[in-house]
């Protein structure tokens, strides 16, 4: 009887690899293996545990932004009052901002959820957590009392003096218009500097918290946060994706991921997360699709490495 | 239907006994996976190779993940940041994880160039390959639950790539009560269930063959009892598909 030797389809046919073996046999132990594997696998992370540990970096908190750059967290404050920040602008799920979503062509994912998580950052991250205070800035009801109009050009107008003010001081910003919006950022920061802050913040005046949303968004707004991430390689642009604090190996798995906002054109598109996004799932599919693929399934009879994982059989066939 | 005894493995199979749904469910289940399949004392004589330990690596890892992400949820997930007991038992889940990627990297790569998806072997092939993207959204969640720098930094960066696509509303990155049901829950479940299955569907359709093996072979030719016997009836889902067709 004739039949194909070297198949390499996924189809159940009339072949070697279709049939049950019915060849030479050698003795195996199944359980003998798990247990050694198990054994030999758990000395190997004991060992690499005691030499290597694992990295521990302490969170930041508000408190300690506000203490290290407290011009960058006046700053970012006033881009939150004037509706300038990174999440101000950043669109679903967190504000209905218009043109921000990443689209591929005339798909909108990013709108699918609507504005499931809002945020107001004037209100969330300044306004509101000031009023939690036990005597609360004078300002603030003149804010309160003002047209969104007003707010606005009061807030824009601060952030652009404080960006052109030496070293983003406040205490060095020209004079100006600005309303209330001096005096609501830097009590904010008094609030933060004291610590208050994190907690009103994380959780909206409830005893339990296990959302960060807020305190995540307000903390990445500012320059302090991305600095200390880039002082430890995590950046995006640094394959951050994949790295970890220290010398520690990271989710190193993501390297595809990782490698794809590296180069063009998904580096500078602005719709890069996107792009890349999909493009994973799209090359996700294909891998585990690999056995339908004409040509890509044919590489392992193209390259024959199997002779060398398979040498002893080859040697006696 | 008709039931059948399997020739030369596991148990007989009382056929009037399968009158029942679970009657037939252990019947199917008999007929596919027969207890000495299962449970194998031998393998084929190619089964000798260093490539076939990565698997066993993987599962070893696997369950040194579990056991130490137990002690690690039970303790809660400030104990590790003040114990040096907790930090230690958190090293050994983070490189029992990174072993776990290791070995598993290095199975997938040998299988495919094994082209071990042959001979009705496509689920297997494709459940490892989900086995592997949802131990990566596994572990992705676990940097995320580390509750220091490291997963802050990971939460505000990856939470650009799920809002594009539009899950991470539901998915949010920064809600630690969300990423504990994830993590330690959901996950962990789904990847016990899809590596079990794989490791059935290997069990039933055994280990592929060398890619050119051949009739004509010593170890084909020795020991092949009942080799005029006709090739064993395909079940569902091969039994659908085309037959004879071969790259």
């Amino acid at each position: 009887m004739t039949r194909k030797s070297s198949s390499i389809s996924w189809r159940k046919t009339d072949d070697v690899a279709s049939r049950p073996w019915t060849g030479s046999v050698r003795e195996y132990d199944l359980i003998k293996e798990l247990i050694i594997g198990v054994v030999v696998v758990g000395l190997l992370v004991l060992g690499v545990s005691a030499i290597f540990g694992s990295p521990d970096e302490p969170s930041v908190s508000l408190k300690a932004w506000a203490t290290a750059a407290p011009a960058d967290f006046t700053a970012t404050a006033a881009k939150e009052l004037a509706g300038t920040s990174d999440t101000a602008g950043y669109g679903p799920p967190y504000n209905s901002t218009q043109d921000a979503t990443q689209k591929i062509g005339p798909v909108d994912l990013q709108s699918l959820s609507g504005i499931r998580l809002p945020v107001d950052t004037a209100n969330d991250f300044v306004i509101a957590p000031l009023a939690t205070l036990p005597s609360p800035p004078a300002d603030l009801a003149r804010w309160t009392a003002a047209t969104d109009q007003q707010r606005s050009a009061w807030a824009a107008t601060y952030s652009d003096a404080l960006a052109a003010a030496p070293d983003s001081d406040p205490a060095k910003v020209a004079d100006g218009d600005y309303g209330p919006v001096p005096a609501l950022t830097a009590a904010l920061l008094d609030m933060a500097r004291q610590g208050s802050l994190d907690g009103v913040l994380q959780s909206g005046g409830n005893f339990y918290n296990m959302d960060y949303t807020r305190s995540l968004l307000f903390l990445g707004d500012g320059g302090y946060f991305p600095d200390l991430a880039a002082s430890q390689h995590l950046s995006g642009d640094q394959w951050g994706v994949m790295n970890e604090t220290g010398d520690t190996p990271g989710q190193s798995w993501l390297w595809l991921f990782s490698l794809l906002y590296q180069i063009e054109p998904f580096k500078s598109a602005p719709n890069a997360d996107a792009l890349v996004v999909v493009t994973m799932l799209v090359l996700t599919a294909l891998l585990a699709l690999l056995p339908f693929i004409p040509g890509l399934r044919s590489l392992p009879r193209m390259i024959p490495l199997h002779r060398l994982i398979w040498k002893d059989y080859y040697r006696n066939r | 239907m008709t039931a059948q005894t399997t020739p030369g493995h596991g148990a007989p199979v009382d056929e009037t006994d399968a009158h029942t749904w679970t009657g037939r469910a252990r019947r199917w289940l008999l007929r596919k996976l027969p207890p000495d399949k299962l449970l194998p004392e031998d393998q084929p004589s190619f089964v000798a190779s260093w490539a076939y330990v990565f698997g066993m690596g993987a599962i070893g890892s696997l369950l040194w993940i579990i056991v130490s992400g137990i002690v690690l949820g039970l303790n809660g997930p400030q104990w590790y940041h003040v114990s040096s007991l907790g930090s230690f038992v958190n090293s050994t889940h983070l490189w029992s994880v990174e072993l776990f990627f290791i070995f598993m990297v290095v199975h997938l790569w040998l299988k495919f160039w094994m082209a071990a998806w042959r001979g009705g072997r496509l689920l297997t092939w494709i459940t490892g390959v989900i086995s592997f993207v949802v131990s990566i959204v596994a572990a992705f969640t676990g940097y995320l639950l580390q509750t220091n720098f490291d997963s802050q930094w990971i939460a505000f960066e990856a939470k650009d790539a799920l809002n594009a696509v539009g899950v991470g509303a539901w998915f949010n990155v920064a809600n630690v009560g969300q990423l504990f049901t994830w993590h330690v829950t959901l996950l962990p479940v789904a990847v016990g269930a899809v590596v079990v299955l794989h490791v059935l569907l290997v069990r039933v359709h055994g280990v592929a063959p060398p890619l050119e093996a051949a009739e004509s072979d010593a170890q084909l030719l020795h020991n092949r009892p009942g080799a005029t016997e006709p090739p064993e009836p395909a079940e569902p889902p091969e039994a659908t598909e085309p037959r004879g067709t071969v790259q």
